[in-house]
């Protein structure tokens, strides 16, 4: 009985039950949604969110927030376009592309870490500055000729079975980035630094440079989750990604990572990855336009933050009754 | 001992007063750093396009920034308090839908009935933020992040696709915009009348003091009994119900309202708010800085369009002001707080 309340209330149980339920509603929306094919492409289309979703467990773990990703996202896509069209060779246009995605991070940490600003005030600023330098460099053009080898890895899965290229990329980051949070002294150190950030640094860890790096990796990420992108449709527009940022941020705090900081874990938040995959793409199937579908992620965002809340009140309010109906029977 | 509580008591009282004080400097500060910075625009864009400087032209300039200037007031009351609403975009363009598709439904509906459901539709959608912020405990952040899509997606449900347009609704509708009293539009009234209502309501009243002190110190607030909670809803519901009237204003400005109005709205008002100085850590600010700082986001909007600048930039150019907004904030505060400290050693 104890095992199992235990079970029940842990978060991933809860995800594990939600992604049953999605699947039980894609299932029952259509008779594609459980065919390898659509189990395919519905990874496919996850792998830019699940890239740019693996630096952001790390930065909010940390407690911090970057709402920049799909800004970022939509401005390597730009630049890699321009560069391509001015004749520049691919794999230097990607070169360049990461170097920017670095370099905006870099913006953003240096701003948090060394001006002591919030960071959800300077990535929303950012937000906006990196999609709109994405608007200036390609103003409302898009381009489009990108050479097949390059969108075939976009689009192509690897030979002989239906497993997506990008989700190759995936598989290996994750893996990189469990070992470094559950394994290495760093995600120690980052799980510290979410819990008390004096304390972090009483214990010698370098808190402002540690939070730089890992915006800086998180403008890397987005901006190799932009190439992609880029690769997938085979198209760089300005546009590219918007809002996306709802999406990452929701997987994580789904996943079960504390908007504070401190406390969370990769895994649930993988978990959490297919339950908005699969929910998206259900609704999809449904002929559900993407703003509708919106509204359910967007309530999960916010259900998967009141909902922990609500059950801790929940749960105080139980102790107290059981001390109070305690109380009573010691004095009986 | 008695020297000492004597000194510790002086202390106690000192510091809460340099405290305000450092905080109406820099208020002051940033409005007289804004207007400077309003001025040379004007002056080095005036020189160039002499069109610049006409009625029409500056006329033009008040109507783009009017209904931001209206959501920026309720931002306005929202980021005192510490928090932030990122879904006002889409609380004005789902009453901006909800208010003028009212007459393509029902024609003949009295105008006041279209104002009333405009802002109806806003204060219970702000309700829903406050609820979830105060009640639910989450960050408001995230709760406005929520919603900035969960409205807009409503908003495209209730729309289905379809959009309202001029020759649906009728022309007193459009004339709340448009009307002109004294010369001056109706828009622009509206506007200013919210301004000056709000900067009195935070200036001069009881109301307006709690909330400046629930955002510079919420320990302190809740010691002198101040409801941070019933503050912070009500903060929201203000906010949800100028984004209605706003939205009812910006289907008689446009005409045309389809499910994509108003979108990215946020970005802007948040941009408006942090440069007229509004601190984003909340407790200071005011109704001026933040109409101050639309009217310079647009006037910068203006001067680019005037020197046939690319339209392009104007989304860069509001995350750019944001960020050097908050930086100047930052050194400002870092600036006076040790001016502060030497003065006082001295």
């Amino acid at each position: 009985m104890k095992q199992l309340r235990t079970l029940l209330s842990s978060w991933d149980a809860l995800l594990v039950v939600l992604l049953l339920l999605a699947i039980i509603l894609g299932t029952t929306l259509s008779p594609y949604f459980l065919t390898p094919f659509n189990v395919a492409s519905l990874t496919k289309d996850l792998m830019e969110k699940a890239i740019m979703a693996l630096p952001m467990t790390l930065i909010i773990i940390a407690g911090e927030i970057d709402l920049s990703v799909a800004s970022t996202l939509g401005l390597a896509s730009v630049v890699l376009g321009v560069t391509w069209n001015a004749g520049v060779p691919l794999w230097l246009g990607m070169v360049l592309v990461l170097i920017i995605g670095v370099a905006a991070g870099a913006l953003n940490g240096l701003l948090v870490t060394r001006l002591g600003l919030p960071s959800l005030v300077v990535t929303l600023g950012t937000l906006a500055l990196y999609r709109g330098l994405a608007y200036v460099v390609l103003k409302d053009q898009a381009v489009s000729n990108f050479p097949a080898a390059f969108t075939n890895f976009g689009f192509g899965s690897v030979p002989g079975t239906l497993i997506p290229w990008p989700f190759v990329v995936f598989l290996i980051l994750a893996l990189v980035f469990l070992g470094v949070l559950q394994w290495s002294w760093l995600g120690r150190q980052i799980y510290a630094v979410g819990n008390s950030k004096e304390a972090a640094r009483f214990a010698g860890i370098r808190v402002a440079n540690l939070k730089l790096g890992l915006f800086m990796l998180s403008g890397l990420l987005a901006a190799l989750a932009g190439i992609i992108f880029t690769a997938r449709f085979s198209s760089a527009r300005p546009d590219n990604a918007l809002g996306f940022e709802l999406d990452v941020i929701t997987i994580v705090l789904l996943g079960g990572v504390n908007i504070f900081g401190g406390r969370g874990t990769l895994i649930g938040v993988i978990l959490s990855l297919f339950v908005i995959g699969a929910v998206r793409n259900a609704l999809g199937l449904a002929n559900i336009s993407g703003d509708i579908q919106n509204i359910v992620v967007g309530s999960l965002l916010i259900f998967s933050v009141l909902g922990p809340n609500v059950a801790q009140s929940i749960r105080e309010v139980l102790t107290h009754r059981r001390l109070a109906v305690g109380g009573v029977t010691k004095k009986e | 001992m008695t020297s000492t509580s004597k000194g510790l008591e002086e202390a106690r009282t000192a510091s809460p007063t340099s405290q305000s004080r450092l905080i109406r400097y820099v208020s002051r500060v940033r409005e007289l750093g804004l207007l400077v910075v309003l001025l040379l625009i004007v002056v080095i864009v005036s020189v160039q396009v002499p069109s610049f400087l006409t009625v029409s032209n500056l006329e033009q300039i008040l109507l783009a920034i009017a209904i931001i200037a209206i959501v920026a007031v309720g931002e306005t009351l929202v980021v005192l308090t510490r928090n932030v609403d990122l879904s006002v975009g889409s609380m004005v363009g789902f009453a901006a839908f909800a208010a003028a598709d009212l007459f393509k439904q029902q024609p003949g509906t009295n105008v006041l009935v279209a104002i009333l459901v405009g802002c109806l539709l806003g204060l219970v959608l702000g309700a829903i933020n406050g609820l979830i912020v105060t009640v639910g405990r989450v960050p408001a952040i995230i709760v406005t992040l929520g919603t900035l899509y969960v409205y807009r997606g409503l908003d495209f449900v209730v729309a289905g696709g379809t959009q309202v347009s001029a020759s649906d609704v009728p022309d007193s509708y459009l004339s709340l915009a448009t009307t002109k009293i004294l010369g001056i539009p109706a828009l622009l009234l509206f506007a200013a009348a919210i301004a000056l209502i709000f900067a009195y309501l935070l200036h001069s009243t009881r109301y307006g003091r709690q909330l400046y002190a629930i955002g510079s110190n919420p320990e302190a607030a809740r010691l002198v009994g101040i409801r941070s909670n019933v503050m912070v809803f009500s903060a929201f519901l203000l906010c949800g119900l100028l984004c209605g009237f706003a939205g009812v204003l910006w289907g008689a400005r446009f005409a045309t309202v389809d499910s994509t109005a108003a979108s990215g709205l946020e970005l802007q008002v948040i941009a408006a708010v942090v440069v007229g100085g509004v601190n984003i850590f909340g407790g200071s600010g005011t109704i001026l800085g933040a109409v101050l700082g639309a009217i310079v986001l647009g006037t910068v909007d203006d001067a680019l369009n005037l020197l046939k600048l690319s339209q392009f930039w104007l989304q860069a150019i509001d995350g750019m002001a944001i960020l050097v907004a908050v930086t100047l904030d930052a050194f400002i505060t870092h600036w006076l707080q040790r001016a502060l400290i030497t003065r006082r050693q001295k």
